[in-house]
């Protein structure tokens, strides 16, 4: 069992929670994931790690609660436990070197840009941040960014915080005011991943992304998390999750991620109706 | 004077029928009166050949003897004395191509029915006595297993009985390996596993769940953590695709991922269960082994109406127990065979909608002596399906091998280890099973388990004790 030592709620649907796994902890790099399951019957998730604190012991997931698993995590407190937590898997991403990089998080991918900004930071590289929420109301990490980025822009769809557009208006202003970089690392809805790569494609600026598909083991034992990758298939779980965002097909990971949307739906409303105390039909 | 019935005792079963809408065993094992009726087919061989067939030489004619005599306490001893998962071998084993196969009985009419006869025992003894572990004097030397499938298992409970402090490492968060997540609850109770996993147990073996050991441990962590010695028997973890257009569209499954959503996940339980799976009204499964038999009958069980095995060469080269083809065509698998995709076909939105196939000829014997299968021009036709299951193979796990530079593999990403010893290129670490050989049986894995547990005793008393000297 491992404990929720800490928990955070960041907006109406992102929580934070610090967990109590020393092996993880001691070896979990930016970049790599970990698999949870909450209890007996639950399905495994991925998730990707947020933070680590290696003297405590802690690691630290950030997720928004969009399906069954998702809410159920977010339902326990602190003192509470997890029942499996197994990791770090992936590979850790590859930042040495790195002078200058522009680091894009959109919605919860800030939550797994933050760990790549923090740690290029402390690398001594320049950063530029660009983060975008639908409205301010859903804004994370935003002083966690400010504190490790050079230049911190954070970015609205509907402008409510003062500035309207997606982190690609901002990247793109950016690079054509001018600014180049090493490398620009794009976390967060597929869509927006894609939309960041083919931009950087034009000024041909080396892109890196995090997938995150659907997987069981995450050892790759099942295959369930195949990219195709410059027209390779590759087993997201330890190929990646990071890989070149130039390469990736985004549309069929796009496709991919739809597999069992029909079933998502199910399991939410089995669960729902369990917590109104009524039985599922 | 033995049973000269030319036949052996009939196995009870499910009827097909039934057991399609069902995950309960199909083989409901024989009664007392069966098992020794059988038991009296034996003709007792002074020479016992069946026993060259069993790669973990069980006393077969001893056993038998004793079943047939109604002492099948006795007889469960002799079994255990070698093979530590007799409920399970007797289930899973290939006898046909073991001990069966060398029965002198099986010269003219069956083989004495030896798999039914052991899982009767086991089953027996499970149900009539408690597993008695007896006293054991700890040595205090530490010794870690990675990986708690059949080799694993083995290994571990050799070696707590000779006394060593056994931890198992396990990836997943149930140990068991491919007995939990591969092989069907309908062919091998999972109740029945974890017994077997309870007694390792009790044996004084410590099982660490959620241990991916490459990432969250090295080889060297472990022994930094006092490890003297290590066992891998990570098994042949990574799904091998075929590389043809449509692999990546939505109802593509690798047999792997299909059969841990079904057995580990529990996904015929779905929503009771969180984890889903998709099976649609007609199910291509592509491969002629076990494993792609336990995923037709999944499929079945599941609810698809049409479930197809798709294989390259004819029924006398599919590398699937007889039983399990059997099993296969009652509940209504349709055979496909000398027949191989070419692609899979996708809707617009990227589900997959058919497999075309094409149709082939046997033509020379191959590198493994089979005869190679030649595609015949102007064949290729479309089979209707919604879920198509890859079921040709597995390979080693690179984890381990990627993350420990000084362990040897070969070209096939499987670990190199010395015939006779079981050890690897790295000094204090052993290696069996799937993750040596490649994808095999059960039973071969459990004999390396067994080997490697008395080679790594060898290595431990040759070796200077670190405790018993810093005392």
């Amino acid at each position: 069992m491992f404990q929720i030592v800490r928990k955070e709620i960041l907006n109406p649907s992102i929580k934070l929670m610090e967990i109590e796994a020393p092996y993880v902890a001691r070896k979990a790099e930016p970049g790599q994931f970990i698999i949870l399951r909450v209890d007996e019957d639950g399905e495994r998730i991925p998730l990707t790690i947020a933070d680590f604190d290696r003297d405590k012991g802690t690691v630290t997931i950030i997720f928004q609660e969009v399906g069954k698993t998702t809410k159920l995590l977010g339902s326990l407190n602190e003192g509470e436990s997890i029942l499996d937590f197994v990791g770090p898997l992936g590979k850790p991403s590859h930042l040495d070197g790195v002078k200058s990089a522009a680091v894009i998080g959109g919605g919860l991918g800030t939550a797994i840009a933050y760990p790549q900004a923090k740690k290029l930071h402390s690398l001594g590289a320049r950063v530029d941040s660009v983060i975008g929420f639908r409205n301010k109301d859903l804004i994370i990490l935003e002083e966690e960014m400010s504190k490790v980025s050079n230049r911190l822009f954070v970015t609205t769809d509907d402008g409510s915080n003062g500035t309207k557009g997606f982190v690609t208006d901002i990247l793109k202003r950016l690079l054509e005011e001018g600014n180049r970089y090493d490398v620009v690392i794009a976390i967060g809805p597929l869509v927006m991943m894609k939309a960041v790569s083919n931009l950087t494609r034009e000024y041909g600026i080396k892109t890196i992304v995090s997938m995150n598909p659907v997987m069981i083991d995450g050892t790759g034992m099942c295959g369930g998390c195949r990219v195709t990758v410059g027209g390779n298939v590759k087993f997201a779980c330890v190929d990646g999750p990071d890989f070149d965002g130039h390469q990736v097909d985004f549309d069929e990971a796009m496709r991919r991620q739809l597999m069992y949307r029909n079933e998502e739906k199910i399991s939410l409303e089995e669960h729902e109706c369990r917590l109104r105390g009524e039985k599922y039909a | 004077m033995p049973n000269m019935s030319l036949k052996k005792v009939p196995m009870p079963e499910q009827n097909p029928e039934a057991r399609t809408r069902n995950f309960l065993e199909v083989a409901l094992g024989y009664t007392g009166e069966m098992a020794k009726e059988e038991a009296q087919r034996c003709l007792n061989c002074k020479h016992k050949p069946c026993m060259q067939g069993c790669p973990v030489n069980v006393n077969i004619p001893g056993f038998i003897e004793a079943v047939a005599a109604g002492d099948f306490e006795k007889a469960y001893h002799i079994i255990k004395n070698t093979n530590s998962l007799p409920a399970i071998c007797g289930r899973v084993c290939p006898q046909e191509t073991q001990c069966e196969k060398f029965c002198v009985r099986g010269i003219k009419g069956e083989s004495v029915g030896i798999g039914r006869l052991e899982r009767f025992v086991a089953d027996w003894y499970m149900s009539n006595r408690e597993q008695k572990k007896g006293s054991i004097a700890r040595n205090g030397r530490k010794v870690a297993v990675v990986g708690s499938g059949p080799a694993g298992l083995t290994c571990a409970g050799d070696l707590a009985k000779m006394g060593y402090e056994v931890t198992i490492f396990e990836a997943f968060h149930t140990p068991g390996g491919v007995l939990m997540y591969g092989i069907p609850e309908f062919r091998l109770p999972k109740a029945l596993v974890q017994k077997e996993i309870d007694y390792l147990k009790q044996l004084g073996v410590e099982i660490k769940t959620n241990m991916v050991i490459g990432k969250v441990l090295s080889l060297n962590d472990l022994m930094n953590e006092g490890y003297e010695a290590i066992f891998i028997g990570t098994g042949a973890g990574l799904p091998n695709f075929m590389g043809i257009p449509g692999e990546n569209l939505n109802g593509v499954y690798s047999a792997n991922e299909f059969l841990t959503r079904v057995n580990l996940m529990k996904a015929y339980k779905f929503p009771e269960t969180d984890t889903p799976v998709k099976v649609g009204r007609n199910v291509a499964v592509v491969g002629g082994g076990n494993v792609a038999m336990d995923a037709a009958r999944c499929a079945k069980r599941l609810g698809a109406e049409n479930v197809y095995i798709i294989y390259r060469r004819s029924e006398a080269e599919m590398p699937a127990r007889l039983e399990e083809v059997h099993h296969a065509k009652e509940e209504g698998i349709i055979f496909k065979l000398l027949s191989n995709p070419v692609r899979i076909i996708g809707t617009d939105d990227g589900w997959v909608k058919g497999i075309e196939c094409i149709e082939m000829e046997l033509g020379e014997p191959d590198s493994s002596g089979r005869r190679r299968p030649v595609p015949k021009a102007g064949t290729e036709h479309v089979i209707d399906v919604e879920t198509v299951i890859i079921a040709i193979g597995q390979s080693p796990n690179p984890l381990i091998s990627s993350t420990t530079p000084d362990l040897k593999t070969n070209k096939w990403g499987c670990i190199v280890i010395d015939e006779n010893t079981c050890a690897t290129s790295k000094e204090g670490v052993f290696a069996g099973g799937d993750a040596v050989t490649g994808a095999a049986t059960v039973i071969l894995a459990m004999g390396a388990g067994k080997k490697a547990a008395v080679a790594i005793d060898n290595y431990l008393k040759a070796k200077p004790n670190k405790i018993k000297a810093a005392e």
